[in-house]
């Protein structure tokens, strides 16, 4: 994990850059020895490109988080690794609920190749918690049924109740709808 | 049938790849067969669906489809108190249980900041290691199965059974033993634990040699091997596969090396890698991980230190069953722990491990209660799926099969 200091360096290096810009960095975090940016959503390309230019290069994980009753309510958190130096950053970024959208990362695109680690990642993110993915080549649900309604890894989503679907009662209504 | 139902055939339907014809390299026109593999298949390892197109034998494109057996554990752990939540994440990747329960416990510890006693963690590595070699034993039965050996699946569950003995002998159960507890294991190791430890680890190399005997001298498993479906570590790592498949093309990242965790810098043990990245490596690499883990598990019952087997913190751990008789504070405490739970200071934690399918992390997010507002599991099995089409297309439905099999996906923690 970068230090306290390194973390720092590294959150006034990318607010120099001018594909992201100083309000590009919203926020920077050290905590219980790990470091993590807060980033504007519509940078997240750019971010992801400079640290991986910086040596983080594999995407670990991408997994969502709903901060209810905080807002904006929906996270989305990027862990990279740079296998070198062996250094993690986990870089965060918070969507509204009326607005879900961020760039996906799955993609190449005239910016550079893509992470095509993050596709069935977002497609789970999308299934749980309703982000909207932009430029996704393939955004269905991935754990639930394609039929499903509602986004039950929310925190406002109710647990239980879910009826148990037989041929006899394939019509009927599940998740949120019910 | 009324609206929404045919809205889901339609949606069903849409799932086949309709543009597939264009991808033809040479532009022929063959027919193509879309075939429908699984979810009840006995070579996918669980239920595990696949749309294949087929241009004669070769496979064309892979569609994996999961999902048939999400439990919602996620959002279940969100439910119940932080020590409630270990068994629940152990029924993920139902191989490899002590894996999860380790990265849950240790993500945990991190937010709590608990000292995990050296004792326990020497245990725990027992455990994780014992846990290792039995996930790679099915791993093994099963992948000869699929290639058609039938012997070895019984001599991998011989092996498989003795393991689980030991986890019974420690915890009471031999599968999804909730052991591990958050600052510690729940009790001390058995008289005769050791002794049986070590006669297990005496036999083990042998019986491994023996495996190894019989499929490297066997023509068929080894050109159903040698060869076939090789992936470079470059598309690898972009594709975000980690552990014995990664390794077995040449890249040697292991987290108990690279970043070790619960005292792994301890132990003098290597990291066996592959050269090309074929179906054989990945057989090779897993079969050596054996020996290495035989390794450890030897040097930390050497080494087994003395010492509390969790934490003294009051706070996260129960305490000792015979104060609560003549302690007022730690009946209050049990009390406490078992009703309500022990709170977490707020905050985010992500907590990789190297389980024997690769990088598992466990994501915590505490919000200062006694129960998680997010825990979230970076599954190997999940991530590694990606690579099966990348690994599998062009090549003939046979090895795509053998290539599933050296995947070694778990659909419970792909599910989850």
């Amino acid at each position: 994990m970068p230090d306290a200091t390194g973390l720092q360096l590294l959150a006034h290096e990318l607010r120099e850059s001018d594909a992201i810009g100083s309000e590009g960095v919203l926020d920077t975090l050290h905590f219980r020895g790990r470091a993590s940016l807060t980033i504007a959503p519509e940078r997240i390309r750019a971010v992801l490109l400079a640290l991986r230019e910086r040596g983080y290069t594999f995407l670990a994980s991408v997994h969502g988080v709903d901060y209810l009753p905080h807002e904006p309510r929906l996270g989305v958190h990027y862990e990279l690794l740079d296998m070198s130096r062996v250094d993690r950053v986990t870089v965060k970024l918070r969507v509204p609920t009326d607005a879900p959208e961020v760039d996906s990362v799955t993609p190449g695109g005239p910016d550079g190749p893509g992470w095509p680690t993050a596709d069935h990642q977002e497609r789970e993110i999308y299934d749980m918690f309703g982000v909207v993915f932009r430029g996704h080549p393939d955004l269905r649900r991935i754990l639930m049924p394609e039929d499903y309604e509602g986004h039950p890894q929310r925190r406002d989503f109710p647990v239980g109740g879910e009826p148990v679907i037989f041929t006899f009662n394939e019509g009927e209504r599940r998740g949120a709808a019910r | 049938m009324n609206a929404s139902v045919s809205d889901y055939r339609r949606q069903e339907e849409s799932i086949t790849i309709s543009a597939v014809g264009e991808q033809f390299p040479d532009g022929s026109h063959d027919e193509l067969l879309t075939l429908n593999f699984g979810p009840h298949h006995p070579a996918t390892h669980g239920v595990l669906r696949l749309l294949v197109n087929l241009q004669g034998e070769v496979v064309r494109s892979i569609k994996p489809i999961v999902g048939y057996v999400h439990t919602g554990i996620e959002k279940t752990a969100e439910d119940k108190s932080y020590w409630k939540v270990i068994p629940v994440v152990e029924r993920m990747d139902y191989l490899s249980y002590y894996f999860n329960a380790m990265a849950f416990c240790g993500a945990v510890e991190t937010l709590v900041e608990v000292e995990v006693p050296k004792r326990a963690q020497y245990l725990r590595i027992i455990h994780l290691e014992l846990n290792r070699i039995a996930s790679h034993l099915i791993w093994l039965g099963t992948s000869a199965l699929d290639l058609g050996a039938v012997s070895i699946f019984l001599y991998c569950l011989r092996e498989r059974e003795q393991v689980l003995d030991l986890f019974e002998m420690s915890s009471g159960q031999r599968m999804h033993t909730r052991y591990f507890q958050v600052g510690g294991v729940i009790e001390d190791i058995p008289k005769g634990f050791e002794e049986k430890v070590r006669a297990f680890t005496k036999i083990m190399p042998g019986r491994a040699d023996e495996y190894g005997a019989i499929l490297n001298a066997n023509e068929i498993v080894l050109q159903r091997l040698r060869g076939t479906c090789p992936l470079d570590a470059q598309t690898l790592l972009s594709l975000g596969v980690s552990g014995p498949l990664l390794r077995a093309a040449g890249n040697p990242w292991d987290l108990r090396k690279a970043d070790p965790y619960s005292s792994y810098e301890d132990f003098n043990f290597k990291i066996p890698v592959g050269t090309v990245g074929d179906n054989y490596d990945r057989f090779a690499v897993r079969l050596a991980e054996i020996y290495e883990s035989v390794k450890i598990i030897d040097q930390a019952i050497d080494g087994l230190p003395e010492g509390p087997f969790i934490t003294s913190d009051r706070k996260v751990a129960l305490p000792p069953r015979h104060e609560l008789a003549t302690s007022m504070e730690a009946l209050i405490h049990h009390f406490k722990l078992v009703t309500e739970g022990f709170r977490v200071p707020p905050g985010e934690v992500y907590y990789a491990i190297e389980s024997p399918r690769g990088e598992l992390g466990c994501f915590v997010r505490s919000d200062g209660s006694s129960k998680p507002a997010r825990v979230h599991m970076r599954d190997p099995s999940f991530v590694n799926l990606q690579a099966l089409s990348k690994m599998a297309e062009g090549s003939y439905i046979a090895d795509m099969i053998a290539t599933l099999a050296m995947l070694d996906p778990i659909l419970g923690g792909i599910d989850r």
